[in-house]
Parts: C-alpha cells; structure tokens; sequence
C-alpha cells in the first residue's frame, strides 16, 4: 500500500506543468535539491507512520458514525429486511411447495446474500467520500505532512468494518429463519473474509465514482443502476440454470456469482469451492490493482 | 523539535503570480519574513491574501515565482514543508461530527505526537484557548468563535516553526482576540516565525513588527510599523461636545492653545464630532486639560487608530478597491453549504 502511495505522491507533485516551468533555477543550498532529487529524505513518510495516519484517519471516522448513528441503519435494517422479505415472500414459490422447501432456500439464500451486503454497504462509500471532500477539514489534511491516500485508506477500513457487521447481522437473521452451516465454523470464517476482501476491492469503485460525480445525489442514481442487475443477474438469490443463455453467460462473468458460489461451497460443503473462490480473489485483486490508484490519484487531483 | 536548517528569512517569496482565470489575485509578489518575526499583511477584501497564504501552505500551486518556507521550496519540496508549518485558513478546518477534543487528539497523531502526548497537548490547548469546558461537545454545536479557537488550537498543536494566521481574529470577542494574541506572542517568544493576515490595525500594530499592505495582488506599501504609521498618521481623538453650537468653538480654542496636532482639528456638522490628530501622549492629556479648563461638556470621547480604508488612502491616495467582492461573497457561502 505504501509504496503505491509513495509512487503516487511522487508523481502528483512533478505533474504540475506551469509551476514547474516557470519557477527559475533554485538558489536553495546544495543539499536541498539533492534531497528533492532524491525525491523524499527528511520529508517521505514511512510505512509505520503512514499506518499511524490510517489509524488516526479511522477513528475520526468511526467517531463520525457514532456522532450519527442513523448512518449506520443500512448495515443493520438492509440484512434483516432482504432476508425476511426472500424468504418469506419468495422463499415458498421459489423452492416448490411445502414448507420444507423454504428451508431449502434459506440454505441457499444466506450465503449468496453475503457479497451482496458487501457490495451495497460498499456503494454508500461513494457518497460519504462525495460530501467529506468537499468539508475544510480536507484543507487541513492537505496542508499537513501525511499522505493524502492514508485518508482514503482510512475511510475503506472503516467501511470493511461496517461491511462485516451487516455480514455478522445477515448470519444472525439467518440462524434465526432455521439457516444452518453443519458445523463447517471454519468455512464461514473464511467465506466472511473472502466477502470483506471482495467486499474492499468494491470501495475503490464507488470511491472513484463518488469522487467523479459532481452531487451525492448523482453517486446514489448511478450506483443503483450499475447495482440492480449485477444482484439480479447472478446466482446471488436463484441457480441460474432456468435463464436464458445470454443471461447465464453474463452470471458466469458476474464476480457476485463467484463470491456467492463461494461462500455456498465454505460453509455448506455443497458444490465447487477452489474454482469460485480462485476466481473471487481474482476479481477482488484486480478491481483493487486497477482502481485504487485511480482513485488515489483522482483524489490528490480532486481535493 | 530539532532545527537543521538556519535561514535568516523564514518565509521567502519572489515574483510570485497566480492567476484565476482573468482575475490577477497574486501579482508578481516578493516577501521576506525573518524568522523569529511576525509579518503582518494587510490588504481589502480579494486583495490576495487567502491565496498567498494558501501557496505558502502548499494548497495552490503558484503559475510564477518562487517561495520557500525554512528553507523548502513550497512546489518541489511540499512534503517536508508541511513538516515545519501550521495552518489556520480563513474558513473553519475542523471536523464538525467530532468533539473538539478528538479534532486535537487527531491532529496529534497525524503528526505523529505519541498517544500519551497527544492527549496532554489536546487538553492543555483546549485550557488555552478557553476550550475546556466544550471539550466533549462536537464542533457542530460550537458558537463561530469558539470554532475559531479550535481551529487555531489545532494548528498550534506541532509546535510549528511557521505559522499561517488567515485573519486569525475575526468574529471574536474582546477578550478571545486578546487571548489569541498573547498566544501569538508566546509562539514567537519560542523562536518561531508568524505570518499574520488581517484587516485590523490594531491587531497589525500588537502583533507585527512588519507590516506589507497588498492590494489587488500588488504590494502598495511595506516597512516597519513605526515606519508604516508615520506615513498614515497616528491615533485620533474624537470629541462629541454636548452641544453642537460648540462645535466651531472647540476646534478654536483647540487651535489657539496649539493642540490641534499636524494636520489640524476638524469639525463635522454632520456626525457633530470633532477630530483631532494625535501625536503624542501628552498633547492628548492636554487635550483633555484643555476641555475640563474651559467648561467645555463632553458627550462622547474616543481615541482610534486609523481603519483600513484610511490607510489605504493614506498610502495610495485612492480608496481601497472592493470590486471583488461579490464574487467573495459567493466563495463564502458555496463554502459554508
Ligand atoms: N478558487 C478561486 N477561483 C477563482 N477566483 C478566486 C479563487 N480564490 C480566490 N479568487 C479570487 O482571487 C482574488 C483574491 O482572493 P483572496 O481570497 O486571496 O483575497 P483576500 O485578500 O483573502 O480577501 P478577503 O479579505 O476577503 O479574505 C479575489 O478576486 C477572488 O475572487
Ligand atoms: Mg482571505
């Protein structure tokens, strides 16, 4: 992380044409501009500091949630409200008949719904960081000697934190409809981590987004429509063997039928578990390669 | 706090330019601030103080010029200035969800004060700056002073060797603006170095030992405050007699005893006033004798020093230019929404 955001910095600073062009030669001492040569010396931040930041940066950010606790009702209603609402709503036409079937779907139901917690607690990041960027507060940040990713990063931890706890709600709502793992503990351990890995690659999308929307508003409209058919059009809430074969396609490209699949395979025993989580932790390290430094250095532009 | 470098000009600006679009805000400057000092920068509404401070803080990157800040250069080296200053802008920089105490907590650890040190630092600026008993409520539920205060406390809390006051005391009371001087003094009695902007006379004469007015992006005059004032003039005293007939009269009586200072005493018919320029400590005791002697009866009576607007005429023998100022007002407001 920190060397990604070393490089960043780096490059942010040079890449500021006029400035650069017209300052005349420096009749700073010798060993100043050796040290900006060197691009850092007494002024690089170094990894255990930019970890101090970060923790710094998260608590500001946790205290924030408990100064506004409504903003945690997404992570503790969204969980509870799916869950009832597919099983009982859909839980009985879907499975076929009797109430054994909707017992079934709870099987099925509960661990497909953990990526999908994932990605909708992490849509709300983009317009949290959308309203954050414009406070003064940033100003202080900026004029202040740590890296201006360590503010992001920041901000993702703690929403990883929030991402487990509608996870942990959605396990609980579930034991509570009859789910139950048949003591694969492990599994689920390890398919909680899986989504909050999927769930953290996810962020630096709406971060991007939410940095390049100009209003909340516009983040919300556009993360809605990106969201509905990536949750629909996946194995999240049915197999996807009855769609259609375009539709079946497109789920196998879905990342959310990976995690989904996953998640099934780790806490239930059932099905295939090296190919799905292989190609979960494949989407999560690429999003997060691709789009983190986007994002990173779209904010150092932006703020 | 070790000092590695030792420049005999903490701030050094020159031919400093940037530009918004067709507005000129920073215009070819050239600054020097010794260090241990406090330079004082008076200017109008958009005369370009915000954005020379905020270059100088790296937040803008300037189109011209040159500037380096304890020796850093602010385009080439931001990372390592931003290790010697301190920062209070002209709009409140603090989290408004967090208490005030977590906003200094946070600023300690940022950096890089040790958990135990960033605690006491928090608690012991909240005492200064008079914070102590709002420490726990969150900033949002602060008066716009008492935000102020937090915002200058936080820029205080590393110790900075330079310190950036954007119009530190402006919207507060008496007593706060005199707090926050004394804790200006008591930063530069540590050998740190203050850029101060404002657009009070008084505080300039307080605080700075050097004063530069910039207008519309120019330096119009600079020079040491005794200097300064000797070209605007001094203090005046305002007299309000009880009767307004006695006007014409108190201005003679004052000519004839040879107290009317250098420029002459004035009457105004149309606020009753009488002004009299003020040179010294006695002249304005005698004054005083003066009107007692005569029976004269005194409604009102004030010294002032002179405003901005007076000075600026003083200097450029033209009114200070306010043309920018709706477009600041809207900067304000979008910053306040
Ligand atoms: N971000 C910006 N975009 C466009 N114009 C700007 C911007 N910031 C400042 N200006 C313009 O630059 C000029 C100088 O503004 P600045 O804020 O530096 O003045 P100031 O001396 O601080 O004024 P005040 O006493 O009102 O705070 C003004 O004309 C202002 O409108
Ligand atoms: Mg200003």
């Amino acid at each position: 992380m920190s060397s990604a955001t070393d490089t960043a910095e780096t490059a942010g600073t040079a890449d500021t044409p006029g400035a650069r062009s017209a300052t005349p030669a420096a009749p700073s001492p010798g060993a100043d501009a050796a040290q900006a040569r060197r691009g850092g010396g007494e002024g690089r931040i170094g990894l255990r500091a930019n970890l101090r930041h970060i923790g710094a940066l998260a608590r500001r950010n946790a205290l924030q949630i408990k100064q506004d606790p409504e903003s945690m009702m997404d992570a503790l209603l969204m969980p509870i409200i799916f869950t009832l609402l597919f099983v009982y709503v859909f839980g009985g036409a879907i499975g076929g008949d009797g109430g054994g079937s909707r017992d079934q779907y709870v099987q099925y139901l509960i661990p497909g719904m953990m990526g999908m917690m994932g990605m909708s607690i992490a849509m709300a990041v983009g317009t949290g960081i959308n309203e954050d960027f414009r406070k003064g507060v940033m100003d202080r940040f900026r004029a202040m000697p740590i890296s201006r990713s360590s503010v992001l990063v920041a901000k993702s931890v703690v929403e990883v934190g929030r991402m487990l706890v509608a996870i942990v709600v959605l396990l609980i709502v579930g034991f509570l409809v009859g789910f139950d793992v048949n003591g694969h503990w492990l599994g689920m351990l390890a398919s909680i981590g899986l989504t909050a890995l999927f769930g953290a690659s996810l962020l630096w999308i709406f971060i991007l987004l939410g940095l390049t929307m100009r209003t909340a508003q516009a983040v919300q409209g556009v993360s809605f429509i990106v969201l509905m058919p990536l949750q629909f059009g996946s194995s999240v809430f049915v197999p996807t063997d009855t769609m259609p074969g375009w539709l079946e396609a497109f789920t196998h490209v879905n990342p959310l039928t990976h995690v989904a699949d996953s998640a099934r395979g780790l806490m239930l025993g059932e099905g295939a578990v090296a190919g799905p989580v292989m190609w979960t932790v494949v989407w999560a390290v690429g999003l997060t390669l691709v789009t983190a430094p986007m994002a990173i250095s779209m904010f150092r532009k932006k703020t | 706090m070790t000092r590695q470098k030792t420049t005999a000009n903490a701030v050094e600006v020159r031919g400093l330019v940037k530009h918004f679009g067709e507005t000129r805000a920073v215009d070819g400057i050239d600054l020097d601030v010794r260090e241990g000092t406090v330079m004082g920068v008076l200017g109008p509404n958009g005369a370009g103080k915000t954005t020379l401070v905020r270059i100088l803080s790296t937040l803008l990157q300037p189109d011209a010029g040159q500037a380096t800040v304890a020796g850093y250069d602010v385009v080439r080296q931001p990372r390592e200035l931003r290790r010697t200053i301190g920062l209070t802008g002209q709009y409140a920089s603090v989290d408004e969800k967090l208490s005030g105490w977590e906003n200094l907590y946070m600023i300690g650890r940022l950096l890089d004060l040790p958990r135990l040190q960033s605690r006491r630092r928090a608690d012991e600026m909240l005492e200064r700056f008079s914070l102590t008993e709002a420490a726990r409520r969150p900033v949002s539920k602060y008066s716009g002073g008492m935000r102020r205060r937090l915002d200058l406390a936080a820029s205080m809390i590393g110790r900075p060797r330079v310190l950036y006051l954007d119009e530190p005391t402006t919207g507060l009371d008496p007593r706060t603006r005199n707090e926050v001087w004394d804790e200006v003094q008591n930063i530069v009695a540590d050998g740190n170095t203050v850029l101060l902007t404002t657009q009070y006379m008084e505080e300039a004469e307080r605080l700075a030992s050097e004063l530069t007015v910039i207008d519309r992006g120019k330096i119009i005059a600079e020079g040491r405050v005794p200097e300064l004032k000797a070209k605007v003039g001094g203090r005046t005293l305002e007299i309000r007699p009880q009767r307004a007939a006695e006007l014409h009269q108190l201005v003679g009586a004052l000519a004839q005893a040879g107290l009317d200072g250098v420029g002459g005493a004035t009457a105004s018919e149309e606020t009753g006033v009488v002004s009299v320029p003020i040179v010294s400590d006695e002249q304005l005791t005698a004054v005083v004798g003066l009107l007692g002697e005569r029976g004269f009866g005194i409604a009102d009576i004030a010294t002032h020093l002179p405003s901005l607007d007076e000075v600026f005429l003083a200097l450029t023998g033209q009114k200070a230019t306010h043309e920018d100022e709706t477009a600041y007002v809207d900067e304000k407001e979008e910053v306040a929404a």
